[in-house]
């Protein structure tokens, strides 16, 4: 696969270390949510056939964590995003 | 032998002659021949033995699809089975040995299999061996694998190379005949980067076997013309011999170059084969067709061929297989054999034509309407039995049968992503479907597209469109015949075996079995009488298979459907995939500061990860491992050790937000840790499990640095840019590896002080620079840092140099200390003091383990939020019976443990019902004089003192055991503080 | 007082030239590298400071030459500045006091070793080691990419001057990769 990294341009899948669903980036706060919440934060996920955001780390490139979102039928891959702004435009902060 | 059937023309250099092996007996061929085309020049059509029955077999086509004629090429470690011969290069030396016979290919013993192929239908081993279960290892599978199977592999190390790339364009072309020649012209002359691939040496395609006219010229002659104008183009990669085998996602395609295959041996330094990785912007699938067979009885016989390949072979190499000729078509291609050969002077004894009212050839005798019923001959075709439309059957000498059931396009790298093929009655074939892969379009033969005028057209609009050109060549003169076919899959006569796939010895009665029971779907049926698998993935069997099991169901062809096509397109050697990754050069090594100094003094490696790290380094007169490693380990608590640490990741984290960052990703605090100081931290994963420890210190207000375990360096740095970009982006936090910048030494023992005091340049006094100091101090003047830390329990310091200098501190070290008599510890001494203090490493930090089951479980922090904090809470996390860390020890000295055992109560059976947990390391510890183990015991911490049992079935151990705590040597501590 | 001797990345005292046909291989052992990071919500300050230091600062995937710095990039806000080992053995702490508090540095000299490659044409040789598309690149690119399973930086000095920046414990098994690679293509 190749992978359209908004800074890098193409780069090939195989530079990537992929970890999942881009949900992970929705933390809870460890000071307020309970165990319930942090476990549907780390295992219920949706399991798309189809459209899906998921977390790709260029690991042999410039270290930018991505967002991509892909379809994981036809592996088309429709939106590149550095997960940083993802991250912050979801409110995340320090 | 003389090359007794070795006619006019061709494309062969016949100023040369290549000296050649087959079974032993030497043959003459020229350049340009195939193994195949030399052999049949040489009168050899008897080439391999079937793989189920042992019929014998000769070539049927001239290409890549071949089922038959395939051979072991080469001898010793080179010997290579399952090649084609149809394919193989002729070289001068090539040795070649007929397959899956015994003792000769004329006789082979195996032979009887035919005569009992009633037993051997489809389906025939699942239904036979399964029972009794026990026979299925000692009986049957012997049996079969010495009865089946095709070539035998080499016992030898393959002793070529064999290389990878990766190649970049804006087109890949993928196949070099009139359309992917046609569409390299346009894109090369517009400018494009454009690779242009083909599996033959020769480029040309169907051109070189074919006497059609091109423009005023020779077809053969305008491919040449037109690969010499495409290699004067700089932006033009022509590739022979290299077959494009899978199209991936995303305008990724792998290809196959047989860079010296051809050649008796590579020359010194350069690799058999490349397999290439091609990024293309766009791609053009330009393979061209493959002729199928028509089925009827006995219908392989060596001397029965595609009709297109005895064509081939009489044009491009100049070979006629035999003197009387016969064609039997369904179609007008098969004519061309007819005529082709007519005017080289072959004799032309018939045409069989199913159809009515085909084109009539002067001066040949057509029989139309009319069917090939039967052969006969021994290990080669010598009559053909023909059955015409009055219902007579006449019986006709011949000893080669063209037959043409018409022409399949290659949709394979089409459908590599699951595009299904659709029918097209037109030509009684299927052609590239919806939806393959993007990026890639057709052309030519492969899309249908079956003259060489459609090809040329095709080509070089598929090629304007992919690129989006604005101008197009003209296209030269060529033939534009119809398709005329009239399908027929096989000839419905009599009970004998008619063969559909000739590589795996499927006959239609096998297909017809297949549908009796059922195993209609064309995935079933290939699954059941293995039609289609092996070498040739059934390029001219399958859609003959389908069309008959659409007849035999009452299903059309289309809705019975094709098998999927996945890569590779033909078989790739397991050599090629692997590349340079064999034996020592599988991984890349990192070498530590010390490796120098190790080697010299003969020390013993370990692979951790990619490192080579010291396992322990024996001294004169040491016989046996534990020697050296006791010998170690009491010098360091006796006096000094000194210990390379480098492989400990480090990471340089910077930043106002740094230690807040730190307490996010660590369990315990590190913002409130003083400058100059370091503490032991405990990382987790967010599931609550313990990931990751190592020491970290606080070098400047805003600066700390963190090490982590060799073998988690990687990832904990891939976690910490998560935390760091995803998790809290707003955070002023910067992060560099320098795991490789410092070479870094522990240096441990009641002497640790006195030595170092003789290497850095500060006062390194117990006040200066207490338990747990960390800085910036220098060496001679050299920038290092010095961390007050322990992994043995010793007084122990780590020191740090630039890299570069990390050989020379070493031997500083051990000159200027030489009357602390220091020595250099490995890996194995390190275990064991760090074992007889308890710390926890690899087998405890085994991705398991929470920190209460090490008994860390106060350094999870409630006050802050941390990675895992909340979920290390969970229920199944804190049981208090849980596995809790545990020192063990033989009641008896003697005793032997092993890691992995287990524990059990006394008297407890060995079950799994009563396991009480698992030792997770073991050591001998020369100081307690015995075995001694860390393991995690449910409600260990409870049990201190207890008696029990450490049983290994494997090992045949079962020890008696004392419980005690973890901390088996100075529990006080009192040493590190010293 | 020590008088430590160094080694350099191949373990040997002097910097290593190995060729093989048309290709040159050089060990440098005389350039000093510390990496550049902005502070957080600190780029401007920076950018003004490096201008004034002439710490060149380029962008994406790019090199830029100077004297006494070079740099090139290597991730977001981050980059590897280049100096005369000879001159700025103490890189990070001249940059520091050059950038003051508005980056983060960090020496990074002794984690690389760096060989340069000289051949009329390099092509041939790292479309065996890598997927850069190195004729279609300009000079002046600057990538990281994989080498026989090692992450290196690549820097395009021209179509026939390159350099490579590798991890030093496995300076060996690169330079290896490299010459096994060139007698594979000449």
């Amino acid at each position: 696969m190749i992978i359209h990294h908004p800074i890098l341009g193409p780069r090939d899948a195989q530079e990537f270390v992929y970890l999942g669903d881009a949900s992970l980036i929705d933390r809870p706060d460890g000071m307020t949510a309970g165990v319930e919440v942090f476990h549907d934060y780390l295992y219920n996920r949706t399991n798309p056939a189809g459209e899906h955001q998921e977390l790709w780390y260029h690991e042999q490139g410039d270290r930018s964590w991505l967002v991509v979102t892909r379809n994981t039928v036809t592996h088309e891959i429709t939106k590149v995003e550095l997960a940083r702004d993802v991250a912050r435009s979801r409110g995340r902060t320090k | 032998m003389t090359q007794s059937h070795r006619i006019d023309g061709g494309q062969i250099d016949r100023t040369k002659t290549l000296r050649f092996t087959f079974d032993g007996l030497p043959y003459l061929g020229h350049p340009g021949d195939t193994l195949a085309s030399a052999l049949l020049a040489n009168g050899v059509r008897l080439m391999g033995r079937s793989f189920k029955y042992h019929r014998p077999r000769g070539p049927i086509s001239a290409g890549s699809e071949e089922p038959n004629a395939i051979v072991e090429l080469r001898s010793g470690g080179r010997q290579e089975p399952n090649t084609r011969a149809t394919v193989a290069e002729l070289y001068d030396g090539l040795t070649a040995n007929s397959q899956n016979r015994w003792p000769s290919l004329r006789f082979d013993a195996m032979g009887i299999n035919d005569k009992l192929s009633t037993f051997f239908a489809a389906g025939f081993y699942y239904k036979t061996f399964m029972w009794p279960k026990s026979f299925w290892e000692k009986l049957y599978e012997p049996i079969i694998r010495r009865a089946a199977g095709l070539g035998s592999v080499t016992r030898e190390e393959d002793p070529d190379e064999y290389d990878k790339g990766f190649l970049h364009c804006d087109l890949l072309i993928i196949g070099a005949g009139p359309t992917g020649l046609m569409a390299a012209l346009t894109a090369g002359r517009a400018g494009k980067r454009v690779i242009l691939a083909d599996e033959d040496f020769r480029m040309g395609g169907r051109l070189n076997a074919e006497t059609f006219t091109i423009g005023n010229d020779q077809g053969a002659n305008w491919a040449a013309a037109s690969v010499a104008e495409l290699s004067s183009m700089p932006n033009v990669r022509l590739m022979t011999r290299t077959t494009v085998v899978g199209a991936f996602d995303h305008g990724i395609y792998s290809a196959v170059e047989r860079v010296s295959d051809h050649l008796p041996a590579p020359a010194a330094g350069k690799p058999r084969q490349v397999l290439w990785r091609i990024y293309a912007g766009r791609a053009i699938l330009a393979g061209g067709a493959t002729e199928r067979p028509i089925a009827f009885e006995n219908n392989d016989r060596p001397g029965i061929m595609m009709a297109g390949a005895l064509r081939a072979y009489a044009n491009r190499w100049g070979v006629k297989v035999g003197e009387r000729v016969a064609v039997f078509t369904n179609n007008d291609d098969g004519l061309r054999t007819a005529k082709d050969l007519q005017s080289k002077g072959v004799d032309v004894v018939a045409v069989i034509d199913s159809r009515e009212g085909g084109e009539l050839l002067p001066g040949i005798r057509h029989l139309q309407g009319a069917e090939v019923i039967d052969s006969s001959g021994k290990l080669g075709l010598s009559s053909i039995t023909v059955r015409q439309t009055n219902g007579r059957s006449e019986t006709i000498s011949v000893n080669v049968l063209g037959v043409s059931g018409g022409w399949n396009p290659n949709v394979n790298i089409h459908s590599h992503h699951r595009s299904r093929p659709v029918y097209d009655p037109n030509i009684a074939a299927f052609v590239p479907g919806k939806d393959g892969p993007p990026g890639l379009l057709v052309a030519g033969s492969a899309a249908g597209q079956m003259s060489t005028h459609a090809a040329l057209r095709t080509g070089r609009d598929v090629a304007i469109a992919a690129l989006e050109l604005n101008s197009a060549p003209d296209l030269p003169q060529a033939e534009d015949a119809p398709i005329r076919i009239s399908p027929l899959w096989y000839v419905h006569h009599g009970k004998g075996r008619a063969w559909v796939d000739q590589q795996n010895d499927v006959t239609v009665k096998d297909v017809k079995l297949a549908k009796q029971e059922n195993f209609t779907s064309v995935e079933h049926m290939k699954r059941y009488t293995t039609l289609g698998m092996a070498t040739d993935q059934g390029k001219t069997s399958n859609v003959i298979g389908l069309a008959i099991m659409a007849e035999l169901t009452g299903r059309s062809i289309p809705e019975t459907g094709t098998t999927i096509y996945r890569p590779p397109y033909t078989p790739v050697a397991m050599g090629a995939l692997a590349g340079r990754s064999r034996g020592r050069e599988f991984k890349p090594f990192r070498l530590t500061p010390s490796h120098h100094w190790a080697k010299e003094q003969g020390a013993i490696f370990v692979e951790v990860g990619n490192w080579l790290r010291t396992q322990w380094v024996p001294k004169a007169g040491e016989t046996e491992w534990r020697q050296s490693v006791d010998r170690e380990v009491l010098a360091t608590r006796k006096s000094v050790g000194i210990c390379d640490v480098t492989t400990l990741g480090k990471i340089d984290i910077q930043g106002t937000d740094a230690g807040a960052f730190l307490d996010k990703v660590y369990a315990n605090t590190f913002s409130t840790l003083a400058v100059g100081k370091c503490r032991y931290g405990l990382m987790l994963r967010e599931d609550g499990i313990v990931f990751d420890d190592g020491t970290t210190a606080r070098m400047g207000e805003n600066e700390y640095v963190m090490t982590t375990t060799t073998a988690n360096a990687v990832i904990v740095f891939r976690h910490l840019e998560f935390c760091r970009q995803c998790l809290w982006p707003e955070m002023d936090v910067q992060l560099i590896s320098t795991t490789e910048a410092w070479a870094q030494f522990s240096v441990a023992g009641p002497n640790a002080r006195n030595l170092l005091r003789k290497i850095v340049d500060q006062d390194i006094s117990d006040a200066a620079f207490p338990y747990m100091g960390a800085g910036n101090i220098t060496v001679g003047g050299l920038r290092a840092r010095l961390f007050r830390i322990s992994f043995s329990g010793e007084l122990a310091y780590e020191i740090a140099v630039p890299t570069r200098y990390g050989d020379a501190l070493l031997r500083e070290m051990l000159a200027k200390g030489a009357e602390f008599d220091p020595i250099l510890y490995g890996t194995e001494a390190l275990g064991v003091m760090r074992i007889e203090k308890g710390h926890v490493a690899g087998g405890e930090l085994n991705g398991q383990s929470p920190a209460l089951n090490m008994g860390l479980g106060k350094m999870v922090s409630k006050k802050k939020d941390s990675i895992g904090m909340v979920l290390s809470q969970r229920e199944g996390l804190t049981i208090e019976a849980g596995y809790r860390l545990v020192g063990v020890k033989p009641v008896d000295p003697k005793g032997k443990l092993t890691a992995g055992s287990h524990f059990l109560e006394k008297g407890a059976a060995p079950v799994a019902a009563n396991d009480g947990g698992w030792l997770t390391s073991k050591v001998y510890s020369p100081h307690l004089g015995c075995d001694i183990a860390l393991g995690y015991l449910k409600g260990g911490d409870r049990k201190i003192g207890q008696k029990m049992r450490i049983v290994n079935l494997l090992a045949g151990l079962d020890t008696e055991v004392e419980i005690i705590s973890p901390h088996m040597f100075d529990p006080e501590g009192e040493r590190l503080r010293g | 007082m020590a008088n430590l001797q160094p080694l350099t990345a191949l373990g040997r005292r002097e910097a290593t030239t190995v060729t093989h046909g048309p290709l040159t291989v050089s060990e440098r052992t005389d350039v000093a590298l510390a990496s550049v990071a902005a502070r957080k919500g600190r780029m401007a300050a920076l950018t003004k400071a490096a201008q004034k230091a002439g710490v060149p600062l380029p962008d994406p995937a790019t090199h830029q030459s100077g004297a006494p710095y070079s740099a090139f990039w290597t991730a977001p806000e981050m980059w590897f500045v280049e100096a005369p080992f000879a001159t700025h053995e103490l890189i990070a702490d001249l940059l520091k006091s050059a950038l003051g508090d508005a980056a983060s540095i960090t020496e990074q000299t002794d984690a690389w070793v760096a060989f340069d490659l000289a051949a009329p044409d390099l092509a041939p040789l790292l479309e065996r080691l890598c997927n850069v598309d190195y004729p279609a690149r300009p000079t002046g690119h600057a990538t990281r990419t994989m080498m026989e399973h090692l992450g290196v930086y690549l820097i395009k000095h021209g179509p026939d001057t390159a350099r490579i920046y590798g991890p030093r414990s496995s300076a060996e098994s690169l330079l290896h990769a490299i010459e096994t690679a060139a007698h594979s293509v000449w």
